[in-house]
Formats: structure tokens, C-alpha cells, sequence
């Protein structure tokens, strides 16, 4: 469970979350709202990228800010571009490189990765170049990288953005057949319609908050057709 | 969505000191260092710019990350050489070139980013067009020839002065790169600064 | 340059990333010595048989080949002018061999081989506050960032010129703040892979075991 508990965050004098008050429950989590709303900051608190100025942020019972780096085993992130996220040249080492320092032999490491090549269909891409990649390979190997630590959630910020809409049905089903429980930011409102709760955030407060269908129904009313 | 900066946030350490993004910067300026030997940016009529637009990613490491990190980053760039990489213009590296009548100029490099961000950091305040041509003459262009020119008359059993004529052919280049490091030091200062102003600075260092 | 390496099952491929370090590091302070022609061009000869064994296709070769020959020209004709022929060649032809050398190293050692080579030449240097895995993670990401800038300098380029701006010395300005930001999202997302920086430092490994979260 993610707690969020009486959560504010400014940048300076620019304040961009106010009064957060959530506990994230449910296997799938949908964040929506428009630019500047504070979702994205939102995000980067479940796994203490950000430490919040107010409140605090627990993730089964670790305070982020004092326990940030086993929360961030718990909680993966995949970002909205996958090239600040793939850190070594090639697919395998890339994938390689987040199970590094965590106590695993050669062997064990060499048989993770190939297994997840395989699960996520890039295994004729192991020794290629990451940025040589399509689009599309890319994220998917950003979200497989994130994955290869098996954490126990994921945090996905506008995971889809990017991408053609072939890469966006694909990835979009990945993310719906997690067996991890996710929180999405997404402006993607298809890939959230059969999530089980949709927080919508507004100028850095919850604007409404409960199941998929209420909360997309609410956000779009709030902004209606120029 | 651009998350804007600030101080709440993770992935600062103890020990030395360097923080993740910090290590991601440094890393950047090497490459700039590596990629600015076989793609100069600006070709220069007459003046044979392979052979030195590296000063140019000294400069912009010092003047842009300030003297901490850009001096790491050019380092990093110096051991690249050393282990024998082919980093340098036309691919060449090791310790042999370091050895070699050139090679002060290479070892002079971290410490002329060093310098160029020590003042850079000292004027920070008052950093415009004229302060980041002194800062980046300073560095980027003296520190190196008073390092490399002895260097070169040592290496290559010249006099000094040879070494300084030989050398001096290429301050036209150089002066034309302090130049361009400037222009882009300063618009960079307005769109992304790195580096914390007055007493951050320290801090910063330290944090 | 570096980040051009070619999967292969040579020989060549197969010699350990270390070994292959150790041998350029050597021949790079070693041939600075050498002042005879004869055994230049027996090194030279010695790389141009590990590249066939490598099966290093000719398109490569000639490419590296002609980016080498102007620079080691001109450091020869600078020589030439300055102590005469003899030198001139001694000079070009080092230049050839070592590049030559160290350009086959890239080519068949793996990105992070070379920086496990690194991080255990390293290692004896960590009591004076060296950390070998710091060092392995900035070597990585710098051969990482390197087509990155490539990519990026042409999308400003790009960008510039569809506004119709053709040849701009403002063009750097612009690249250095859009590659800043990339650098700023790696180390995030460095966080976000539980790299942080107290990760890298021996002896000082996370309180494992009594939390573990896999």
C-alpha cells in the first residue's frame, strides 16, 4: 500500500501539490490531469525522487524520506522517454545494469536477462545498440529494465506519449497485464478506461477520485469544448 | 512535463559527494569532450581545428558546470585517454601522445576547466559577455599554454621559445573559441543554470 | 571513436576486455619509444593480421583507414619540416599503428567488459578514495551520451533550419541546454534504477537481508 498523508510540494515559491491525502490500494491507478496540474511531481513522490516540503509519502509502511533507497527497489518508475532511461549501450547490458549490487552471481544475472528478452520479444535485439532502437522497442525495453528487479510496484509516467498508436495498444496491454500493481499518469484516456480508480488532479489538488468511468466522465466535463 | 529542479530531492550522497545527476553531467561533458574531436562544431577557415576544438568542450565544461565537476568531467575525458581510447582528434589516445610534445596540452585541460569554473563561480553574480571572455581566457587558453608550451619544449628538446612560436600559431583558434564558449556560457547561464549562485555554491560542493 | 562495437565470436572477440586494456595501454607507452621503422611496421602488421582474424568487414577498416591518414600526413609533414624524413615517418607510422590498435579494441570488446576491465584495474586504488564502480558508471554513460549528442545536434540542426536559420554559431546554446536536460533525466532515472550514489561505495553495501524486497 502507498500512503499519501497530508502531502504539499513547492518548487521555491511555486507551490505545485496541495493538501494530498491517498492510499493506493487498488492493483491499477490512474492519474490524470491537464499540464501543470502536478501529476508528474505527484508521481515522482511514490518512489522518493522527490522527497515532498509537507507531509509524507509511505510505501508498506517506508517513509521515502528516510528509507528512499528500499523504497525505490519496492517501486519502479518508467519514464515518458526511454532514451534518459537506458543507461548502457547495448539491450542485454542495459538490462544487465539495474541487477548489478544486488548480491547476484554472473550466471544468475546472464539468466535473468535472457529471460526476460524472451518474455518481452526482444531477444534477436540483445547485443544491439539501445539507440538504435524504434520507439516503441525502446520503451518496451525501458519498462523490461524496470521490470528485470522485480519490484512490487510500478510507476508509470505518461508511458504512452511517445509512441504510434500500434506501440500504444501494445505497451497499453502490457501495462493492464502486470502481475506488479501500477499507478499511471497517463494523458491516454483509453489506456486508463478499465482501471480500477482514476484520481483527477487539477492545479495541484485531487479534483475528483473513484472509479475509471466516474472520474474520465468528471475530467472531461472540466474541460469542455472552445 | 518539465519537473522543475529543487533541493528536496533524493539522490544525494555522503563520502564524496557526488550526487546521481551529478555523475550523469560530468559524464555529458566527457562525451561532449570525445564527440567535439571528430565532429567539430564550427570548422574554422585556416585554422586546422581538429587538432584543438577540444578546448572548447574545456572551456564550456568549466564555465557551465563550474570547476568541481567540469574539473571531473575533463578528467574522466584524461583517463579515457590514458587507458589508450581513441578519444583524442583522429583517434588517438594513450599514454604515448600524453608523453608526446602535445601531451601537456592534455593533461592541462582538467585543470584549465578547473580554473575556468573557479572563476566562473567567483563571478557568478556578475557573469555577462565581458567576465565569461576573462574566465574563459584565463582558463581555457592561458592555463593550458603554461602547461603545455614547458611541456612541449621538455618532450620535444626545444627552447621555450620555439615551443611558445610553435604554439602561439594556434592562439588565433583558441581565441575565436573562448569566444563562441562565452556566447554559449552565457545564454546557457539564462536558460539553465548549474551553477548556484553566492553562498550555494559551497554547499552545493559539499551536499 | 569509442561505442563501435561489432558482435563477433573471433578469436580476438574472445580475449578477456582486461587483457586487451593492459595490451593497448602498453603499446601506447611503449611505441613512443620505438625508433626503428622495422619494428613499427612489424606492429603494424601484427594489427592488420588481428583485424583479419577478427573479420573485420573492409567497408570498416577502410572507413577508420581514411579517417587516421590525413592526421597522421599532417603530424608527419609537421615533422618532416621540423627534424626531417626519418622522424616524419617513425611519427606517422606510430600514429597509424596505435590507432589502428586501439580502434580493433573497441570494435571486439564489449561496452561492460571494458568497464568490469576498468573497475578492477581500479580496485587496488580504493583505499585513496577511488571507487572503481563510480568510475565504471561515468565511462558507461559517457560512451552512452555520445550518439546521443550526435542525435540531438542534428534535431537542433534540424529545428534551426526549418525556421530558416542555415548556419548559426547559436546553435551550441541550444544543444548544451536540451543534452543538460537529458543529463538531468539520466541521473533521475539513475534514482529511479536504485543507483544512488551510496550504492557505488564498497564496504558500505545496503542493509540487505533483513529487508529485501525481490
Amino acid at each position: 500500500m502507498i500512503e499519501i498523508e497530508g502531502v504539499g510540494h513547492r518548487y521555491g515559491e511555486h507551490r505545485v501539490l496541495r493538501d494530498v491525502d491517498l492510499r493506493l490500494t487498488e492493483d491499477r491507478v490512474g492519474v490524470i490531469g491537464s499540464n501543470g496540474s502536478g501529476k508528474s511531481t505527484f508521481a515522482r513522490l511514490l518512489n522518493g525522487l522527490l522527497i515532498p516540503t509537507e507531509g509524507r509519502v509511505g510505501v508498506d509502511g517506508l517513509d521515502t524520506r528516510r528509507r528512499g533507497k528500499e523504497v525505490r527497489r519496492r517501486v519502479g518508475f518508467v519514464f515518458q522517454d526511454p532514451d534518459i532511461q537506458i543507461v548502457m549501450p547495448t539491450v542485454a547490458e542495459d538490462l544487465a545494469f539495474g541487477l548489478k549490487g544486488r548480491g547476484l552471481g554472473r550466471e544468475e544475472i546472464r539468466a535473468r536477462v535472457t529471460e526476460v528478452l524472451e518474455e518481452y520479444g526482444l531477444s534477436e535485439f540483445r547485443d544491439h545498440p539501445a539507440h538504435l532502437l524504434s520507439g516503441g522497442q525502446k520503451q518496451l525495453l525501458a519498462i523490461a529494465a524496470v521490470l528485470v528487479t522485480g519490484p512490487r510496484y510500478v510507476v508509470f509516467d505518461e508511458p504512452t506519449t511517445l509512441l504510434d498508436l500500434r506501440n500504444k495498444r501494445r505497451i497499453g496491454k502490457l501495462v493492464r497485464e502486470l502481475d506488479q500493481k501500477v499507478v499511471v499518469v497517463s494523458h491516454d484516456l483509453d489506456l486508463l478506461a478499465e482501471f480500477d480508480r482514476v484520481i483527477v488532479f487539477d492545479r495541484g489538488r485531487v479534483a475528483a477520485d473513484g472509479p475509471a468511468e466516474e472520474s474520465i466522465a468528471a475530467y472531461v466535463a472540466m474541460h469542455p469544448p472552445l | 512535463m518539465m519537473i522543475r529542479r529543487s533541493d528536496g530531492r533524493s539522490g544525494r550522497t555522503g563520502g564524496s559527494g557526488l550526487r546521481t545527476k551529478d555523475m550523469a553531467q560530468i559524464a555529458l561533458f566527457a562525451a561532449i569532450m570525445v564527440v567535439l574531436g571528430f565532429f567539430p562544431l564550427i570548422e574554422l577557415p585556416l585554422v586546422p581545428a581538429p587538432f584543438t576544438s577540444q578546448t572548447l568542450g574545456v572551456i564550456l565544461a568549466g564555465a557551465i558546470l563550474g570547476a568541481r565537476r567540469g574539473g571531473l568531467a575533463i578528467l574522466l575525458f584524461v583517463v579515457l585517454v590514458v587507458i589508450g581510447l581513441p578519444v583524442l582528434p583522429g583517434g588517438r589516445g594513450g599514454l604515448g601522445v600524453i608523453m608526446g610534445p602535445t601531451g601537456g596540452f592534455v593533461l592541462a585541460y582538467p585543470v584549465g576547466a578547473f580554473v575556468t569554473g573557479l572563476l566562473t563561480e567567483r563571478l557568478w553574480r556578475r557573469y555577462n559577455h565581458a567576465t565569461a571572455l576573462f574566465c574563459n581566457f584565463v582558463g581555457g587558453a592561458l592555463v593550458l599554454y603554461a602547461i603545455g608550451i614547458p611541456w612541449m619544449a621538455v618532450a620535444a628538446h626545444l627552447s621555450l621559445a620555439k615551443a611558445f612560436t610553435g604554439s602561439v600559431v594556434f592562439l588565433p583558434g583558441d581565441v575565436v573559441k573562448v569566444v563562441i564558449g562565452s556566447l554559449a556560457a552565457v545564454t546557457v547561464r539564462r536558460a539553465y543554470p548549474m551553477i548556484a549562485p553566492g553562498r550555494r555554491t559551497v554547499r552545493d560542493g559539499r551536499a | 571513436m569509442l561505442s563501435l562495437h561489432r558482435e563477433g565470436r573471433s578469436p580476438v572477440h574472445a580475449v578477456p576486455a582486461g587483457v586487451k586494456l593492459l595490451v593497448l595501454f602498453a603499446a601506447g607507452t611503449a611505441l613512443f619509444f620505438v625508433r626503428s621503422v622495422a619494428v613499427l611496421g612489424g606492429a603494424l602488421a601484427g594489427v592488420a593480421l588481428c583485424y583479419a582474424l577478427a573479420r573485420v568487414p573492409w567497408r570498416v577498416v577502410a572507413r577508420q583507414v581514411l579517417t587516421v591518414v590525413p592526421f597522421a600526413v599532417a603530424l608527419s609533414a609537421v615533422q618532416w619540416l621540423v627534424t626531417g624524413w626519418e622522424a616524419a615517418v617513425l611519427v606517422g607510422l606510430r600514429m597509424l599503428v596505435l590507432v589502428m590498435l586501439a580502434n580493433l579494441v573497441t570494435l571486439t570488446t564489449r561496452t561492460s567488459a571494458m568497464v568490469a576491465a576498468i573497475e578492477a584495474v581500479l580496485r587496488p586504488l580504493a583505499p585513496l578514495g577511488v571507487r572503481p564502480e563510480r568510475v565504471g558508471l561515468l565511462v558507461a554513460m559517457t560512451i552512452r551520451f555520445i550518439p546521443v549528442i550526435k542525435e540531438q545536434a542534428d534535431q537542433v540542426r534540424a529545428a534551426q533550419r526549418a525556421r530558416g536559420v542555415e548556419r548559426s554559431t547559436a546553435f551550441l546554446a541550444p544543444l548544451l541546454v536540451k543534452t543538460l536536460r537529458l543529463a538531468d533525466g539520466l541521473g533521475e532515472a539513475l534514482d529511479a534504477r536504485g543507483v544512488d550514489g551510496a550504492a557505488a561505495r564498497p564496504g558500505k553495501t545496503p542493509r540487505s537481508g533483513k529487508d529485501r524486497p525481490l
